[in-house]
């Protein structure tokens, strides 16, 4: 009898999560509120280390504060600040991320005291010379791809994404890993040709107040060898950013208690 | 083997191929989602960098930098514009509600054979609560939205740096002056004040040579420009917000010429005539790129009629600019800037030899820049082309970032032109080639 109950019970859970099966469009919006949105704002130190295909390292640090304006994963503000390499140091990049428009981007160079304007028409070039896009960091428009469900297994949805308008990306489709459970993206890999050219990776996941947060990633280029880790270091969600730090001022003049990691 | 044997063969077999392919595609849970929780940070040891031994908030670099005249100069003695090597240290600190900013070079300068420092920031930031920021010392200071043409920012420039191929960050040089950055509400407002007018280091001759208009000829090291320079204090004035994604300023400045503007016949110098500057300037999308317009209206108070011809007329400065991004990794930037005299005529009638300018003159601009391995490898060019001074000015560089530690440049200044008298033609026998290399740690 006891026996029974147990198969009993486990088909209806077998069948309610099988009924519970999310159609595409909520595991995309998940997916995108997990890597993207968590919290009101959020405040990382990223270590960035690019790797050429003949092995030589080059090291980026910077802090990343971002903001979401307004209720719901619409539009975001970004403030990034270096600390690293030297000749990098001091320099702030700030972004008003628009779902409905092209973003806006300033670039600040400290040594001139310069802020300079930067075209954002192509959002798929190299961040920082990394091998991560700007659409990487700061999130790829759900409206912009078709999402197919292709598979599904016991720990992952496998979603694959074809763009709307192919002439805007270098890729034919991406496909992703996404953990069932947590919703986070564990492996992507885009195609061109039938070729898998380029892979994101993540390899390391913390809960951090209560958000599964992806801590570690790594983006690799197939085609040339090369590839970049992020390290994500001192993450905190809800740190109180307020819409003034993603302007002028502090782009000129960072905030700095923004900036340090709390030890 | 009966046919259910061999049924069940293959079953296991397509299991196996099955399962075997999933298991090859389907990726690995990472540390932190697996079912083992690793608790242990893993941490790899990390290459201890000159960086990291460093004091905090200590950085700096060293670099060697040498230029040789593409052509001599009959006004210079030596064929080289550039040879120097710098050492520049620069220290940060931080409290609370401020923070310091020190940065000072120290220069071997072969050129001038001479030993020279050059204190770029000395800066005490206030941050008190609420909506002032208070910066105060020796500062560099940059605005408006001209690249390499500048309308609005009468913040002082190095062109002895620039034409001779130096790091584009000195073509800005700093000022002693306190700046207050006010911001009430959607409007920011920038008050600099300046207690010592802080000229430009404009070009007199000891390393760049220069067209004396005065003498009629050429002037170089063997007797540089003899200047009288104010020592009054000067104000500069920025208001500015956004409008959506427009950048919208106002600007006014009161002091003098930043590079000499006048000619005193007695003294036979060179002199900074008193000078109020009021514009505005908007940047913002347009199309695929960033579009910009600035104008301002230098008003040259010593000679509001320009009668003087010794004086610099009032002027009006406009200036329209786009930049895009033509490929991947490739931006291109246009500008079109226009100075007109306000009182030619009377310049002109009061013109006692030589052969006046043009009331207007016209400069054109490009800048290409291409990125290369990872943004490592940086061609760039930037010209300045005067279809009405027939003259012009070519920057090629080649920037390469061989490693977090090292930089390498190559780039040439040269300057073209129709006549001795343009404002870049008379440059051309200065035209040089540099090599650099910087360490950092």
């Amino acid at each position: 009898m006891k026996r029974l109950m147990v198969v009993l019970f486990s088909s209806i859970a077998a069948l309610s999560t099988l009924a519970e099966t999310p159609d595409v469009d909520r595991i995309v919006l998940e997916t995108n509120r997990v890597v993207y949105y968590q919290g009101d704002d959020g405040r990382a130190r990223a270590t960035m280390t690019i790797q050429d295909s003949k092995g030589r390292t080059r090291i980026k640090e910077f802090t990343i504060l971002r903001r979401d304006v307004g209720d719901g994963d619409g539009d975001q503000q970004f403030y990034v600040y270096f600390h690293a390499p030297s000749d990098e140091r001091g320099a702030t990049f700030m972004v008003w991320k628009h779902l409905d428009k092209d973003d806006d981007r300033w670039l600040y160079l400290p040594a001139l005291d310069v802020q300079k304007r930067i075209a954002a028409t192509d959002k798929r070039t190299s961040f920082a010379g990394s091998h991560f896009f700007y659409e990487d960091v700061s999130g790829r428009r759900l409206a912009d791809d078709h999402h197919e469900l292709v598979e599904e297994t016991d720990t992952y949805y496998v979603l694959k994404n074809t763009p709307k308008d192919p002439g805007q990306v270098e890729f034919d489709s991406y496909t992703m890993w996404i953990h069932k459970t947590t919703f986070i993206p564990v492996e992507v890999k885009f195609e061109n040709g039938g070729q898998v050219y380029r892979t994101a990776k993540v390899l390391g996941v913390k809960e951090i107040q209560g958000h599964m947060t992806v801590t570690k990633s790594q983006m690799t280029d197939l085609r040339t060898g090369g590839s970049t880790t992020m390290d994500y270091a001192s993450v905190e969600y809800d740190v109180g950013l307020t819409e003034d730090v993603f302007t002028e001022r502090y782009l000129r003049n960072p905030p700095i208690k923004h900036l340090e990691a709390k030890k | 083997m009966t046919s259910r044997h061999r049924g069940g063969i293959w079953i296991a077999f397509f299991g196996l191929v099955v399962f075997g392919s999933v298991w090859a595609q389907e990726p690995a849970l990472p540390p932190g989602l697996g079912e083992e929780e690793s608790e242990e940070e893993e941490t790899e040891p990390q290459k201890k960098t000159l960086a990291d031994r460093l004091p905090a908030g200590l950085n700096g670099f060293v670099e060697a930098r040498i230029g040789p005249r593409l052509r001599s100069d009959p006004a210079h003695s030596k064929n080289v514009t550039l040879a120097e090597a710098r050492l520049q240290m620069a220290y940060d600190r931080t409290w609370r509600h401020a923070s310091l900013e020190t940065k000072g070079d120290l220069i071997f300068d072969a050129v001038l054979e001479d030993v020279e420092t050059d204190l770029r920031s000395f800066r005490l930031t206030f941050r008190p609560a609420g909506p002032v920021d208070l910066r105060l010392g020796r500062q560099v200071m940059t605005w408006g939205t001209g690249d390499l043409l500048f309308v609005n920012d009468l913040f002082p420039k190095d062109w002895r740096s620039f034409f001779i191929g130096r790091d584009e960050e000195y073509l800005k040089a700093p000022s002693d002056s306190l700046r207050i950055g006010w911001f009430p509400g959607k409007v920011g407002v920038d008050l600099v004040y300046t207690p010592e007018f802080e000229s430009d280091r404009f070009i007199r001759g000891e390393r760049i040579s220069f067209w004396d208009p005065v003498a009629g000829g050429f002037r170089g090291d063997a007797m540089p420009l003899a200047f009288d320079r104010p020592d009054d204090d000067e104000v500069s004035i920025r208001v500015y917000g956004n409008a959506g994604s427009y950048e919208i300023s106002g600007y006014g400045y009161t002091g003098f010429w930043k590079s000499p503007g006048g000619f005193d016949s007695i003294t036979m110098q060179a002199t900074f005539p008193r000078l109020d500057v009021w514009g505005a300037s908007v940047r913002g999308p347009l199309g695929p790129g960033i579009g910009n317009v600035e104008a301002g209206y230098y008003d040259s108070r010593d000679d509001p009629q320009g009668v003087d011809p010794f004086t610099n007329n009032s002027e009006v400065r406009l200036l329209a600019g786009y930049e895009l991004e033509l490929a991947p990794e490739l931006t291109g930037g246009f500008q079109v800037y226009v100075e007109r005299m306000l009182d030619h005529d009377a310049y002109r009638v009061n013109l006692p030899a030589g052969k006046p300018r043009d009331e207007n003159r016209y400069v054109l601009t490009t800048r290409i820049t291409k990125l290369l391995k990872s943004q490592t490898l940086i061609p760039s060019v930037f010209v300045y082309y005067s279809p009405s001074d027939r003259d012009g000015y070519l920057r090629p560089k080649l920037a390469w970032k061989r490693s977090d530690r090292q930089i390498v440049e190559f780039g040439v200044n040269l300057f073209f032109g129709r006549d001795d008298f343009t404002f870049f033609g008379q440059f051309e026998n200065n035209s040089n080639v540099y090599a650099a290399v910087r360490f950092q740690p």
